[in-house]
């Protein structure tokens, strides 16, 4: 099953709905809620940080029997030391985001956690691709 | 315990999701950034913050959580509100402070 979702960079009331309808449909799929947990967590992070970085982008969510892969692409400023932005705790959120509870410095780290495949790539000035694998 | 009786327990306002009440609280967390929430709040845990923004709701929706609990009186937004109808989140929200809270959670056998 392939799902593709528009992330509004500008609506950040809306970040995360798309993480949500994936939810929903892989409940619906009978996925293993520990499952559906990990990829709740990866996506909803690889979510926010291109509402937070990259004025949004495009998700696409392929869902077969043994694995879920999602691919988040954005056109934002892109991440120029990948190595760095995994660390825990360094972030480049803005003071705003910050005090919405943003910008911990978890994002990349939670999303490395969570899922059974991470790929990041990214160029400066051209954005970010996100690739997550979690195996059902 | 289910959310229904926190409320009468604890003596919360609740906020919105009135038709979340029924589910059951297994477990807390206390927290405001939402990545370490995201990382290590349990399933049917309540979640007590001082945030407020409408993606608490997100949050606690993705992560089965069992309710929120808005601390010291913190202005909950419109948005939050309606998104919580939405998901059946119910969310509460109390003068007191987290530990406060935490405090009377765990004297009602929430552990």
């Amino acid at each position: 099953m392939k799902l593709s979702f528009n992330v509004d960079g500008d609506e950040f009331t809306l970040a995360g709905e798309s993480s949500s309808q994936v939810k929903k449909v892989l409940k619906q799929l009978g996925v293993p809620s520990e499952v559906i947990r990990k990829i709740a967590i990866a996506m909803y992070e690889a979510e926010i940080n291109m509402v937070i970085h990259a004025n949004g982008g495009t998700i696409d969510v392929d869902i077969t029997p043994e694995k879920v892969y999602i691919v988040l692409k954005d056109t934002g400023p892109g991440i120029p030391d990948i190595d760095l932005a995994m660390q825990e705790g360094y972030s480049t959120a803005s003071e705003k985001v910050r005090e919405l509870g943003f910008g911990a410095g978890m994002g990349l780290p939670n999303m490395k956690k969570y899922s059974d495949g991470l790929e990041i790539t990214s160029e400066v000035g051209k954005g970010t691709t996100v690739e997550i694998t979690v195996y059902i | 315990m289910l959310v229904r009786e926190l409320k009468e327990t604890l003596g919360l306002t609740i906020v919105a999701g009135e038709n979340g009440v029924d589910k059951e609280i297994t477990a807390g967390y206390v927290g405001d950034l939402l990545s370490w929430v995201m990382a290590n709040a349990k399933p049917g845990a309540v979640w007590i913050t001082i945030q407020s923004h409408v993606n608490i709701i997100a949050v606690a929706s993705l992560l089965n959580l069992s309710c929120i609990i808005v601390a010291e009186g913190a202005h909950i937004d419109k948005d939050t509100i309606e998104k919580a109808n939405e998901e059946d989140i119910t969310v509460f929200s109390s003068e007191m402070n987290a530990y406060e809270l935490v405090k009377k959670l765990t004297e009602i056998g929430i552990d």
